[in-house]
C-alpha cells in the first residue's frame, strides 16, 4: 500500500477512535426523570425504641446472677422495626418495615429511598411507627406541595423534631 | 485448514486491517497495553496541570473548573479535555486487551496472573474516573454522589448511611475533600502498584508504544479536544433533580441500571461479573507444557537463555556442582511457560556437537528436547525427493503449517520460533535441504511475546547465539503469519520455492561458466 493511501487510512482509524471516545463519553444521553416529574427523597435515619420497658430486678433474681453482673434494672437491647408509610394523594408510593440493624437488632436503621412522581399539586402525607408498644402512627405529616418538573423534595424524619421536615 | 473459533477470526481480521494502514510495528492491536499506559501518561499530566487550578472545595470547585474550561480555554481547557478524553480512550483500550487476550487464548494456562490481576485494575481504572467526574460539583457530579454513596449503603459494612451526607443540611466540604484526596493520590498510588503486579511475571516489559502510535493518539485526542472541548453540566443544586445527564458511559454504565433494580441485585452482578473473569482462567484450565529442564554439565551459566526468557521464569545463581564456570541457571517451574525459547538460546543447542551420540543441551525441553528436533530434521530431509527440497520449520502457535507437507517439503515444529537454534538453519541446510522456510506468529504478535524478536536479532547476527554469515541466506525465507492466512502462507512458499529454482539455475549457470574458463 502506498504511503499516502496509509496515512489517510491511519487517519481514518484515529477519527473512528476519536468519534467513538467522544460519543459514548457523553451519548446517549440518560433520562432519569421524564419532563414532567420530579424526584421525592423519603430519608430517615432512626433507632426504634427498645421493645419493652427497663423493670426491676427482684431480689430473688438479683441473687441468681453472678455477682459481677447485679444491676438494679434489666433493660432489654432489642428495638423495635421502624414502620413507615409515604403516601402522595391517595397512593402509597413507600411502604416499610424496617426490623434494626445489628446483631442483637440494637441498631438503628437508614432509609434513602429515591421516588419519582409526576410534578404538579399534591397533598403527601406520611407516618411512622417506631415503638412495638404502640399500634398505629406516631409521628405524622400531612402537607400539601406544588412539584416543579425536576424539583428535588426531600421527606427527612427528624427525630429532634418528633416529625418529619420536607425541604 | 483446522477450525478457528468465529471470535479469534473476527480479532484476526480486525488485526489484518490495522496493519494495512499502520503496520505490523505500529499496529494498535498489537500495542494495547503500551497504548493504555500512554493514555495514563496523558491523564496524569494534564492531571497536575489542573490541579493548580482546582479548587478542593465543595463551594470552589465547580468555578474553577468553570474557569479552567472557558476563561482559559486554551491550555487549562485543552488539559481538562485530554483529562477526559484519555481516559475514556484508556477504558476502550483496556477492554480491547481483555478481549484480544481472550478470543487469541492468551488468559489461561501460565498467564492466568495477568489476566486475574487485570481484572481489579480495571475496576480501579474506573473508581478512578467516577472520582475523577465526582470533583466537577455539577449535576452530573451530584448524582454519581448520590447512586454512589447508594450502592455504598447497600453493603452491611457501612457504619451510617453515606447517602445521607448530600442532603441539604449534611453537604459539608470534609468529604468532598476526601474524596479529591483519593483522585488526586490514593487512588493512583492503588493503580500504580496493581499495574506494576499486572506485569510483575514479564520480563522486558514496555510501557512505551511505538513513537508513531503515540503521536498519531496524542494528535488525534488533541484533534478532539479541540473540536469538542469537555464541558460540566449546571452547577449541583440539591433542589433539583435534573431530567437528563449526559453520562461517559465509559465509567458510569452502572448508575442507570440502579434505577431499575435494587442496589443488592446492581452489587450482585458487579461482583459477579468480576467472579467470573477472575475464574475464566480455570473454565476450562489450560494445560502447560513441562516446564525446561537444566542440564548442569552442559550448561557454562552464560545466561542467555535468562535474558530471552519472556516470563522471567529462568534466574541465575551460583554454581552448585563445582564445576569451573561463576553461575548456573534455575528454572522456576510455576512461571516457565515451555515456550522453548531458553533451549533456542543455549549455546550448546547446536546440532553440530556430538552428530554420532544424544545431544545434551544446557537448558532443554523435556517433551521436545533439541536431540529429537535434529533427529527429526535429519529424517524428513532425508525422506524428500525431487528437486528444490524444503524444510518448514514452523510454530506451533502460529498458522497450522503441517498442510504443506510434499513429497519434496518437509515440516518440523516447534513450540516458537524462538526455540530455532539459529545453527539448526545451518544443519538442514548442510543435510540436503535447498532452503528452509520459517514461519511463526505474525510480527508484533508473538504468542510467547519475544519469539519473533529474539529469532530476527539472532538471524540479523545481532543477539546470541547468531546466525552464522555462511549460512546463505537467500536459502532461508521467514514468513509471518496470523492462523487465517493460509492461502498468503501457500503463495510465499511457492515464491520461495520459484527463487530456490531461480537459485540453483543460477549456480548451476555459473559453475558452467567457471568450467569453460
Amino acid at each position: 500500500m502506498n504511503k499516502p493511501l496509509r496515512y489517510l487510512l491511519q487517519a481514518f482509524n484515529f477519527s473512528m477512535f476519536m468519534a467513538l471516545v467522544w460519543y459514548f463519553s457523553l451519548y446517549p444521553a440518560y433520562h432519569q426523570l421524564e419532563e414532567d416529574q420530579a424526584m421525592i427523597t423519603f430519608t430517615v435515619s432512626h433507632a426504634g425504641k427498645h421493645i419493652r420497658e427497663c423493670v426491676k430486678f427482684s431480689q430473688e433474681e438479683l441473687l441468681k446472677l453472678p455477682p459481677n453482673m447485679r444491676k438494679p434494672m434489666d433493660c432489654p437491647r432489642e428495638r423495635s422495626p421502624i414502620s413507615m408509610e409515604l403516601k402522595l394523594d391517595d397512593e402509597v408510593i413507600y411502604s416499610k418495615v424496617a426490623p434494626p440493624h445489628g446483631l442483637y437488632s440494637d441498631q438503628g436503621i437508614d432509609i434513602y429511598q429515591n421516588i419519582r412522581v409526576p410534578a404538579g399539586k399534591h397533598r403527601l402525607t406520611a407516618w411512622l411507627n417506631d415503638d412495638v408498644k404502640v399500634e398505629g402512627p406516631i409521628y405524622k405529616l400531612s402537607q400539601d406541595v406544588t412539584l416543579k418538573p425536576e424539583q428535588h423534595l426531600v421527606i427527612e424524619f427528624k427525630p429532634a423534631i418528633s416529625g418529619f421536615d420536607v425541604h | 485448514m483446522s477450525f478457528i473459533n468465529p471470535v479469534k477470526r473476527f480479532y484476526l481480521a480486525l488485526e489484518t486491517w490495522f496493519n494495512l494502514s499502520f503496520g505490523n510495528t505500529w499496529n494498535p492491536l498489537y500495542n494495547l497495553g503500551t497504548l493504555t499506559f500512554f493514555f495514563f501518561w496523558v491523564v496524569f499530566v494534564s492531571g497536575l496541570y489542573l490541579f493548580i487550578f482546582f479548587d478542593t472545595s465543595l463551594s470552589g470547585a465547580y468555578a474553577s473548573v468553570e474557569y479552567m474550561t472557558h476563561d482559559q480555554w486554551y491550555v487549562a481547557g485543552i488539559m481538562r479535555s485530554l483529562h477526559r478524553y484519555a481516559s475514556d480512550a484508556a477504558v476502550i483500550t483496556i477492554l480491547l486487551h481483555m478481549f484480544r487476550e481472550f478470543a487469541l487464548d492468551r488468559y489461561r494456562g501460565f498467564r492466568w496472573f495477568s489476566w486475574v490481576t487485570g481484572v481489579p485494575t480495571l475496576w480501579f481504572v474506573i473508581t478512578l474516573g467516577i472520582t475523577g467526574y465526582w470533583l466537577v460539583w455539577d449535576d452530573l457530579a451530584l448524582y454519581i454522589a448520590v447512586q454512589s454513596s447508594q450502592l455504598m449503603d447497600a453493603l452491611p459494612l457501612m457504619p451510617a448511611s453515606m447517602s445521607r451526607n448530600f442532603l441539604e443540611s449534611q453537604i459539608n466540604d470534609r468529604f468532598f475533600t476526601l474524596m479529591g484526596f483519593l483522585h488526586l493520590l490514593g487512588q493512583p498510588v492503588i493503580l500504580f502498584f496493581a499495574l506494576w503486579i499486572h506485569v510483575k511475571r514479564l520480563s522486558d516489559v514496555s510501557i512505551v508504544p511505538p513513537r508513531g502510535l503515540a503521536v498519531g493518539s496524542f494528535i488525534a485526542l488533541l484533534a478532539l479536544s479541540l473540536i469538542v472541548p469537555a464541558v460540566s453540566h449546571e452547577p449541583a443544586d440539591i433542589t433539583k433533580t435534573p431530567a437528563v445527564l449526559n453520562l461517559d458511559w465509559f465509567y458510569l454504565n452502572v448508575y442507570p441500571l440502579m434505577d431499575y433494580w435494587t442496589k443488592g441485585q446492581v452489587w450482585i452482578l458487579t461482583l459477579g461479573v468480576t467472579g467470573f473473569l477472575m475464574i475464566m482462567p480455570w473454565l476450562p484450565k489450560k494445560k502447560t507444557g513441562q516446564a525446561a529442564v537444566v542440564h548442569l554439565d552442559e550448561c557454562n551459566g552464560c545466561e542467555q537463555c535468562a535474558m530471552d526468557c519472556p516470563f522471567d521464569a529462568i534466574t541465575v545463581q551460583k554454581r552448585t556442582d563445582g564445576a569451573r564456570w561463576a553461575n548456573e541457571v534455575v528454572v522456576n517451574e510455576d512461571l516457565c511457560a515451555a515456550c522453548g525459547i531458553c533451549a533456542g538460546s543455549c549455546h550448546s543447542s547446536n546440532p553440530f556437537r556430538h552428530s554420532q551420540q544424544e545431544l545434551v543441551t544446557g537448558i532443554d525441553m523435556p517433551q521436545s528436547p533439541v536431540n529429537d528436533i535434529r533427529n527429526n530434521v535429519e529424517s524428513a530431509i532425508a525422506e524428500l525427493k525431487g528437486e528444490n527440497k524444503i524444510i518448514v520449520f514452523g510454530c506451533d502457535n502460529a498458522i497450522e503449517f503441517s498442510g504443506l507437507k510434499s513429497s519434496n517439503i518437509a515440516v518440523v515444529s516447534f513450540f516458537c520460533v524462538g526455540m530455532i537454534p539459529p545453527t539448526m538453519i545451518e544443519y538442514a541446510l548442510k543435510k540436503g535441504a535447498d532452503g528452509v522456510f520459517v514461519t511463526g506468529c505474525r510480527t508484533g504478535d508473538c504468542y510467547f511475546r519475544h519469539g519473533n524478536k529474539w529469532f530476527d536479532e539472532r538471524y540479523a547476527a545481532n543477539r546470541q547465539p547468531i546466525l552464522r554469515k555462511r549460512a546463505d541466506r537467500a536459502r532461508i525465507n521467514i514468513f509471518r503469519a496470523a492462523e487465517t492466512d493460509c492461502k498468503k502462507l501457500r503463495r510465499e512458499l511457492d515464491k520461495f520455492q520459484q527463487s530456490l529454482v531461480d537459485l540453483n539455475q543460477k549456480n548451476i549457470e555459473e559453475s558452467s561458466e567457471v568450467g569453460h574458463e
